[in-house]
């Protein structure tokens, strides 16, 4: 009875195309913790789904750094410090 | 209530970040200065209104997001939803794939990192509609969760996750396709990765 239970609970995903269809949501860690393991369980017998899982991990890496690179100008944090304790637009408020 | 006095202190850090953010959005730097100096002026204006405890990077990008949709967006005279053509899932993947079992001896990371030179992934973002590209920024280069997203461009979940879903697939698709210009990926490798052609045998 209880071993029923468990196994109607865990969503076994033997499908590759279901597995592939949740890629994203997987690697946003978005899943529920339960289909996330029941992605786990397919990745870990399933080459060809890990396979694209993985390099959608590295790229997802890739971009984040690719694009989260750019030097700021070394004079903007001066900038921006200057306006805090200034009454900018003079309506007697400081901003 | 946060006080303004440590605004500067506790807000400050954030900047690098939402410089490279802004970039990503108007596209250029003259504007992305303004828009990071503007964003943190509306904050530093209603720091009183911040609930101290919760996330403070998440709430100035909040109001940045905010501040470009409502007036750089405006201004760039973008159409505020455009739709993207349909690509095949695992695009990228099945069509560079290959070059990377080629690597034998590197993880898929570095030749990842190798293959797609910075400024082409920062275009192949930044070439994305608005509409898809905002969510992308917030997901894929800022780490937020579907549900700060979705409070932060004011829709559904579930767009968010259409939305997202659409446009890292036609940043795949624009990748490939720069690194096709490049030569990278020579046109018989990429045929054969289309299942056009049957893999050589001799490998």
């Amino acid at each position: 009875m209880s071993d029923d239970a468990t196994t109607t609970d865990q969503p076994v995903i033997s499908d590759c195309a279901q597995t592939l269809q949740e890629l994203d949501v997987f690697l946003d860690g978005e899943l529920s913790d339960q289909q996330h393991a029941a992605i786990r369980h397919h990745l870990e017998g399933c080459m060809d789904c890990l396979g694209a899982f993985d390099f959608h991990a590295e790229l997802k890496i890739v971009v984040a750094q690719k694009c989260n690179n750019d030097e700021m100008p070394p004079e903007l944090l001066g900038k921006i410090e200057r306006c805090f304790g200034t009454d900018l637009d003079g309506d007697g408020k400081i901003g | 209530m946060a006080d303004q006095a440590t605004f500067a202190d506790e807000a400050m850090q954030y900047a690098p970040q939402l410089y490279s953010g802004a970039l990503r959005m108007t596209r250029n730097r003259s504007d992305a200065e303004d828009l990071v100096q503007e964003t943190y002026l509306k904050a530093y204006r209603s720091y009183h209104t911040f609930n101290e405890g919760t996330n403070l990077r998440a709430w100035l990008f909040r109001i940045m997001t905010n501040t470009y949709i409502n007036s750089y967006r405006a201004k760039q005279r973008r159409p505020d939803e455009t739709e993207l053509g349909e690509f095949e899932d695992l695009y990228l993947y099945k069509n560079i794939g290959a070059l990377q079992d080629a690597s034998v001896g590197r993880s898929a990371e570095e030749s990842l990192m190798e293959l797609l030179p910075d400024d082409e992934v920062k275009q192949a973002l930044e070439d994305l509609p608005d509409n898809f590209r905002l969510p992308v920024i917030l997901a894929d280069v800022e780490g937020f969760a579907y549900k700060e997203i979705a409070e932060m461009l004011d829709i559904p979940i579930g767009t968010v996750m259409s939305r997202l879903h659409r446009g890292r697939k036609a940043m795949q698709k624009a990748l490939y396709e720069f690194a096709l210009e490049r030569g990278l990926v020579s046109a018989h490798t990429a045929a054969t990765a289309d299942g056009t052609f049957e893999q050589d045998s001799g490998r």
